[in-house]
């Protein structure tokens, strides 16, 4: 049953704790907890290395009322496997009862470059793990170093001058490997992201979430505006909330009347240096286009 | 014991059979020679229906390994093996494993390392993972390989150890070749190995967090419990070889001391070269000469009283890498052992012999040879400290 | 926290089972405190979902009103940015 409200969503346990060492405002947080308060206690969670998994595991202490485990920065999704195997096995010679939800997050580097033949393995062998890619577009813990993700013209400290090429297409990746269930997800439109991942839970084989996450340091804004920048995002149409089930692509938020990218981009400073560049504006703004023709949204409304 | 009949069996082979015979839960693994066959046995074992298993096809080593890990953190009795570039891909992994105390049981069929791209043995491969934390053991034959991955899972699996552990054997010599193997039943097997669950440490009954991150005041303490567990494990695997020749008539000893008591000159070895060397200090012994020589079955804890023990009385002591160490002081091998002598105050000399790599054939005359020069060594006329056994130029 | 464990004290397994909430108080970061006018707010549940910690929810006894624990808020924000009614204050701390 899908959730119809917040309130049901709110009234799921909490498996995430409080005392975390994420940034204030980071968006990492509130993707961890929803997934956990939707997975349950049931699950096993696996982080690759980056922001999340430092900043929830500090030694002594972990944000996490759920097992555990991170191993490095590149395998998740074979660690993932290896977890599905065990309790696949397990069950089949009747060592162990009750099964397991596994359920990955990962960086975009952790997904996108470094992580993604461990993915491709896990998505090609249909091992039954969901894999979630919390994408705040460039590799954070390491101090905003660019990633296949880092968004066309974006400043980070290794493209200084801003990224040349455009976002790699997780979810044309992902589709390609043919996986049952594919989503994009962003936390300002919480009850779609949670009902994505509920589905994408009782899909019987690899299922994957694509899951856009501003970062207060990296992109540079003022933490309050995490949400709002998520829900620009959307309205700009730069970040189309859809779903991939079963072959076909369904858009999951309507976006009838799309915002210009500028309203979205004005307010994170790795943009800065082409607030005055109409040239490079209208490039972003025809990329929004293209997106927006592709998967069905409305006209730019100044 | 029963009286059985020897299976003949290539050492790839026998270690599938054991692994069928263990009841392994999860195996992953990638191709690579000379380790292959191992896993080309083992998926048919798992196709029939003969061997449980979860048979994971994985995109690399590194998800080998990775995968292995996991799955050992979740309870399950796990295996895989490699070598050469495959074993350089799971190195950064090696590591982690031994950190995260997880049981894994892999084989290594040793090889080469590139470049040049070469499939034949040497130890070029495991000497980089010298200190992943990893238990390692060397055999010398494909029975040994058999028996020590049997008793593998005993030591990794008890509670004080805990520990992952590398079984190396040489590939092709002692992977391909195949001789006369004598298994143990599988009620045996299960009875001297049985899975315990309480291993398992991914449980949503009783969760908790593993591998996260730590700063600089418990780093120290972390890597100081696993490397001391390591340590540890030395009496452990010593018991365990005990037992399992009551089971089986047949332990091994951390090391293999042969006619040493009364040699004046030893050769120190790992692996196969090992019963080369026991057949030309046969030979040279029935010519009246004291020459004798130790192998070693455990690399990692290193057994240095064990061996210290076999070579005390030596007068010179030649020492065989078969891996280079470039612009180290000496060969990996001979670092250790002249280590152990000193750490003993003992200044027995010794020369290091750096042989067959890359496959290259160590014949009786090249080890009669070493004899020769160990021989000149008290005379003072030996001045060179390491030799390169078969190198032309 | 007292002294720190020695090697032999520590799991093994570099393992823990701590939980932030009962070791960690990120309160300290704060500069700025969200108030919520009681009087305004409808309980809608937003700021209960949308903060990062977490650390507000709706009490348990009494009223249900919302709380925020300031053992953990770290003043981000997003909670005065998103309340549909602005009924949170971000006033400086002391
Ligand atoms: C093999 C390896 N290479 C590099 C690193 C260093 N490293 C750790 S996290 C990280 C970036 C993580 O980026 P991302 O996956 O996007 O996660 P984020 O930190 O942004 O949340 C890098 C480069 C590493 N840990 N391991
Ligand atoms: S740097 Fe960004 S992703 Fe990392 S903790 Fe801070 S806000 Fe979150
Ligand atoms: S968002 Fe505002 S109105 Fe809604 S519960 Fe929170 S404080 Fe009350
Ligand atoms: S300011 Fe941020 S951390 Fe504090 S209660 Fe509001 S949303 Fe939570
Ligand atoms: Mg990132």
């Amino acid at each position: 049953m899908p959730f119809k409200n917040l309130k049901e969503i709110i009234a799921r346990q909490d498996f995430f704790s409080p005392g975390h060492g994420l940034c204030a405002g980071c968006g990492a947080a509130q993707i961890a907890r929803i997934v956990m308060k939707i997975a349950g206690k049931d699950s096993i969670m696996v982080n690759a290395t980056g922001c999340l998994e430092v900043s929830t595991t500090t030694y002594p202490w972990t944000a996490w009322k759920v097992p555990y485990i991170h191993v490095a920065f590149e395998n998740a999704a074979a660690v993932a496997s290896g977890i599905r195997a065990a309790y696949d096995a397990l069950i089949m010679k009747k060592k162990l009862g009750k099964d397991v939800n596994v359920v990955v997050l990962a960086g975009d580097g952790g997904t996108a470059d470094i992580g993604l033949q461990a993915l491709s393995g896990a998505f090609e062998r249909g091992d039954r793990i969901t894999y979630i890619c919390y994408d705040n577009e460039a590799y954070m813990n390491t101090g905003i170093q660019r990633s296949g993700a880092t968004p066309y013209d974006a400043w980070t400290t290794t493209s200084p001058a801003g990224q040349k090429t455009l976002k790699k297409d997780l979810m044309g990746i992902a589709i390609a490997h043919r996986v049952k269930y594919a989503a994009t997800a962003t936390i300002s439109y919480l009850l779609d992201a949670a009902n994505k991942v509920e589905k994408a839970l009782s899909i019987s084989g690899p299922s994957f979430i694509h899951w856009l996450q501003p970062c207060t340091i990296g992109w540079r804004y003022d933490p309050k505006l995490t949400v709002k920048l998520s829900r620009l995002a959307v309205k700009t149409g730069l970040w189309p909330l859809y779903e991939h089930y079963d072959g076909i692509n369904k858009l999951t938020v309507q976006v009838p009347k799309r915002t210009p990218v500028l309203e979205y981009l004005k307010l994170q400073g790795r943009f800065r240096h082409i607030m005055d560049n109409q040239e490079e504006l209208a490039k972003i703004q025809s990329y929004a286009d293209e997106l927006a023709a592709k998967f069905g949204l409305g006209p730019v409304v100044e | 014991m029963q009286k059985v009949e020897p299976f003949l069996l290539s050492g790839n082979l026998a270690i599938a059979y054991a692994i069928k015979q263990l009841n392994v839960d999860v195996v992953s693994a990638y191709p690579i020679t000379p380790q292959t066959t191992i896993i080309e046995k083992i998926s048919e074992y798992v196709a029939k229906g003969e061997l449980k298993a979860n048979f994971m096809l994985v995109e690399s080593e590194h998800s080998a390994i990775s995968a292995c890990l996991s799955a050992a953190a979740s309870g399950a009795r796990v295996f895989t093996s490699s070598s050469s570039q495959g074993l350089l891909l799971m190195h950064e992994i090696l590591f982690i494993t031994s950190a995260l105390r997880l049981p894994v049981v892999m084989v290594v069929a040793n090889r080469s390392v590139s470049a040049p791209i070469n499939i034949w043995n040497d130890h070029g491969d495991i000497m980089p993972q010298r200190d992943t934390g990893w238990i390692q053991f060397f055999v010398e034959s494909a029975q040994e390989a058999y028996d020590k991955v049997i008793q593998a899972y005993r030591i990794a699996e008890d509670h004080q150890v805990r520990l992952p552990i590398m079984i190396n054997m040489d590939g092709i010599v002692l992977s391909h070749t195949y001789e006369p193997v004598y298994p143990l039943s599988d009620s045996e097997v299960a009875s001297f190995s049985p899975w315990n669950l309480s291993l398992k440490r991914l449980d949503p009954d009783d969760f908790l967090t593993i591998g996260g991150f730590c700063y600089p005041d418990y780093y120290f303490e972390t890597r100081y419990q696993s490397s001391k567990a390591l340590e540890d494990s030395l009496p452990i695997i010593s018991k365990v070889d005990k037992e399992f020749g009551k089971l089986s008539g047949r332990s091994y000893g951390l090391v293999s001391p042969f006619k040493c008591n009364d040699a004046d000159t030893i050769l120190v070895s790992m692996g196969s070269i090992s019963t080369t060397i026991r057949a030309t200090v046969k030979k040279l012994r029935e010519k009246g000469e004291k020459v004798g020589m130790v192998s070693l079955r455990l690399f990692r804890p290193f057994p240095l009283n064990e061996l210290i023990k076999s070579i005390k009385n030596a007068k010179a002591i030649g020492i065989i890498d078969r891996a280079l160490s470039p612009g180290a002081v000496a060969g990996p091998l001979f670092t250790d052992v002249t280590s152990a002598l000193y750490l003993s105050k003992m200044s027995i000399p010794a020369v290091n012999f750096f042989v067959g790599l890359g496959g290259r054939d160590v014949k009786i005359e090249d080890i009669e040879n070493m004899f020769v020069n160990l021989k000149k060594i008290p005379t003072g006329k030996i001045k060179k400290h390491s030799y390169y056994v078969g190198l032309r130029g | 926290m007292g002294r720190l464990p020695k090697w032999n004290e520590m799991q093994e397994g570099f393992i823990t089972k701590t939980l932030s909430e009962s070791i960690n108080k990120t309160g300290t970061w704060r500069t700025f405190k969200p108030i919520i006018d009681y009087s305004r707010c409808t309980k809608c549940g937003w700021c209960v979902i949308y903060c990062p910690e977490p650390c507000i929810s709706f009490e348990s006894s009494g009223d249900g009103k919302v709380v925020i624990d300031y053992d953990f808020c770290k003043g981000c924000g997003i909670c005065a940015e998103e309340c549909p009614i602005k009924c949170i204050d971000m006033v400086m701390e002391e």
